[in-house]
């Protein structure tokens, strides 16, 4: 079906049963419950799953096939975020345009530093990309601030000319649409007993790109050109050995990535209409290789799966506070209870990137190549194969 | 020529800095083949010991003063540290009037220990695995510490005083016969920069000089055929490990007085330090060294008004755009060995 194997055919079935039905799947729990909290079916996340799910296939199809490290992918999704911003102020709200712009100049400026840091290899690419990136990020916030809006950030005001449409009245305030056919913002809630459904637009507009997204990363993975990716992280010399040039393959696939990191850096934009430089700092390509590694880097759900897990919990972990732990242990004895909440206290709330360091941790050390990994382990346990058979599917991930 | 002169100095701190961190990661990195993102955690870690010792050194108790009163009329309280009770007043202020420096004694074995926890907890068992593993557990680590070091002293910067004997400044267009206040460069810096250069000088010195620096050496160049000898090397490697931390956290410690610490102060020289070891060439500890200062320099020189004018905003990347350069025009960096870390 659609030129995909019947397997990859059935993966691609299941990511869009989960996507569509996400505001009914991340919503378990009746609203007022003590559990609402853990509820996930809430606009602005759903639509942050999709987006970071579309920035992280985007990165696996560069780390996962040919195992080049790029430590400054968030420089795209900075750039793809400018250009999307751009494109409000000069030409209307509609975000196609917007879009297809932050695609294009991310390609280009993925096409310059590819160019560039792919002379090199290993540890060098890595740091010449995150030189790059870090550069990328000094001078948004510095020199090109006319064209990026410097900390303040940019984002659409009264008196931009928007060619299609009119310019904004002063107070007024735009919202990016399709062709005028719906808001991005637009919600249709559906109460069922004591449960909220919220069907947001602009998170179907996004989930829908990000399973376009998925099948493309698919085909790719599938292609004579993925094997090429492939050929490049198992053996570079024996590759070059054969008569293959590997840089024109890199590059492709830096490029594409690039591209995929400029979409998510445009639907970022389209569903809230304003971009600054911190979006580019180097923690935030930390996040992008996290997330890749955590799902499972050089599999075709792991990254999905990662992006998911780790905007999850960074949103709910973040929000648990004292008394909600107080709630949760109140059964405990008194010294007891302290002693409990005294110890988990640290890792939630603020502390969310403690949880996230330690989690980048364990993952790294224990689980190489993530949670698609995890799982096929304990399916293989269940199942009595051979663990062997488990870890031939999964890619290892190279340097 | 004052100018000149004037931006060669303020260079050379933050070149000292980006020397030392970048010795270590060369250390550790020519040792045990590990690229150790949590550097420059232990550069804050350093910082952080630095904070402590003069929190503690300054704690006191409350002692009524029968000679005065407060507002109420009440006998005041005073806040006695407790350095006065052990020492007397005079030996007591000098205490805390040094307590950074004096925190140096405390660092290095906190440092040393920390090194060979990391390492032998840790750090060991990843040197089988691709570099792409130990970049991203040691980025983990460094985001643990990290939140660890916000968790109990929170995200503000913690000012810490130099000792009151260097916190003038020394003028150096009277002692280079420019006109006075021309060159005005602070003493704490002076001393960062000699401190450095004494820490640099030592480690040198160890390698070069001693038996274990030597079989260390011999270690780098080949490790299987010292270890055939009969060499216990990964022990040796071990230690050079906690020297590299002590070496950072050293750098740390000396730079409170410079910049009040916070708990991303390491983040944000680990980057440039990552870039100043690979100007430098991987592997190579003269280069590094050598990187820092050349790089910190550089920096110093693209901030001046004149440069900026010509380029705006070239202070911000000059770094990293030299990195670029020398890395396509010299792969190997400035100094890089043959056959290290080439794939």
């Amino acid at each position: 079906m659609l030129g995909l194997e019947k397997k990859d055919f059935r993966l691609l079935l299941i990511v869009v049963a989960l996507t569509m039905l996400a505001p009914f799947i991340l919503n378990p729990f009746p609203e007022g419950s003590d559990m609402a909290q853990f509820n996930a079916g809430y606009p602005d996340l759903m639509q942050r799953f999709v987006i970071f799910g579309i920035l992280a296939i985007g990165f696996n199809i560069l780390f996962g096939l040919t195992g080049y490290l790029s430590f400054g992918h968030a420089a795209f999704l900075g750039v793809g975020s400018y250009a999307a911003v751009w494109m409000f102020k000069l030409l209307s709200m509609n975000v196609i345009p917007a879009i297809l712009l932050s695609v294009v100049i991310a390609g280009v400026f993925a096409l310059i530093i590819g160019y560039v840091s792919l002379r090199r290899s290993g540890i060098y690419f890595s740091i010449l990309t995150l030189a790059f990136a870090q550069m990328s990020y000094a001078l948004a916030y510095s020199v090109l601030t006319p064209l990026t809006g410097g900390e303040t950030g940019l984002q659409p005001k009264p008196g931009d000319p928007r060619i299609l449409d009119r310019a904004l009245e002063p107070g007024e305030t735009a919202t990016p649409g399709l062709f005028g056919l719906f808001d991005m913002r637009d919600s249709l809630e559906l109460t069922v007993g004591n449960w909220v459904f919220t069907f947001n637009a602009g998170y179907y507009f996004a989930a829908v790109i990000m399973i376009i997204a998925f099948y493309m990363s698919i085909r790719i993975f599938r292609s004579p050109f993925g094997m090429m990716l492939r050929a490049i992280k198992s053996n570079q010399t024996r590759m070059s050995y054969t008569g293959l040039n590997a840089r024109p393959y890199t590059l492709a696939a830096f490029v594409i990535s690039g591209m995929y990191a400029g979409l998510a850096g445009g639907l970022l934009v389209s569903m809230d209409p304003q971009a600054g430089a911190e979006r580019m700092f180097w923690t935030a390509s930390g996040e992008i290789v996290l997330m890749t590694i955590l799902g499972g880097a050089g599999t075709l759900i792991g990254p999905v799966l990662g992006a998911g897990f780790i905007k999850y919990f960074e949103n709910i972990v973040s929000k648990i506070n004292k008394t909600t732990l107080e709630g949760w242990f109140y059964w405990l004895p008194d010294g007891l209870e302290d002693l409990v909440i005294t110890v988990i206290y640290p890792f939630v709330g603020k502390g969310w990137h403690l949880t996230l360091g330690l989690l980048f941790m364990l993952v790294v050390i224990f689980l190489p190549g993530g949670l698609v990994q995890g799982g096929q382990k304990i399916a293989a346990a269940f199942t009595r194969k051979k663990p062997d058979d488990a870890k031939s599917s999964a890619t290892e991930p190279a340097e | 020529m004052d100018q000149i002169i004037l931006q060669i100095l303020n260079g050379l701190d933050k070149g000292s800095a980006y020397a030392l961190i970048a010795l270590g990661l060369t250390l550790i990195f020519g040792t045990l083949g590990v690229v150790n993102f949590a550097h420059g955690a232990l550069f804050m870690m350093g910082a952080f010991v630095a904070v402590t010792v003069s929190k503690l050194l300054a704690l006191s108790h409350k002692v009524v003063d029968e000679t005065r009163t407060d507002f109420l009329g009440k006998p005041l309280q005073v806040d006695v540290p407790y350095v006065y009770d052990w020492f007397g007043q005079g030996a007591g202020d000098t205490i805390i009037d040094w307590a950074v420096p004096i925190s140096i004694l405390f660092a290095i074995p906190i440092m040393v220990a920390i090194g060979f926890i990391m390492e032998r907890g840790l750090i060991k068992h990843f040197y089988k695995r691709p570099h792409a593993d130990q970049i991203l557990v040691t980025f983990g680590l460094a985001i643990v510490l990290q939140e660890i070091i916000k968790y109990f002293y929170g995200a503000n910067p913690i000012p810490t005083p130099a000792p009151s004997a260097f916190t003038g400044s020394f003028d150096f267009g009277v002692a280079f016969g420019f006109d006075p206040n021309a060159i005005i460069y602070p003493y704490w810096r002076l001393v960062y920069f000699f401190f450095s250069i004494i820490v640099i000088g030592a480690v040198f010195a160890f390698l070069q000089f001693t038996t274990f620096g030597m079989v260390v050496r011999a270690g780098m160049a080949d490790r299987e055929t010292v270890g055939m000898l009969g060499i216990n090397i990964d022990k040796r490697f071990t230690v050079m490990f906690g020297i590299a931390a002590a070496v950072a956290g050293l750098a740390g410690v000396m730079y409170v007085p410079i910049n009040p610490p916070n708990y991303h102060m390491g983040m944000d020289f680990l980057v440039l330090s990552f870039v100043v070891v690979v100007v430098g060439g991987m592997g190579s500890l003269p280069g590094a060294v050598a990187a820092g200062f050349l790089l910190g320099i550089l920096e110093s020189f693209a901030s001046m008004s004149a440069v900026i004018n010509i380029l705006p905003g070239i202070n911000q990347i000059i770094i990293y755009l030299v990195a670029i350069i020398i890395l396509l025009t010299r792969p190997r960096g400035l100094m890089g060995r043959k056959g290290v870390m080439e794939e």
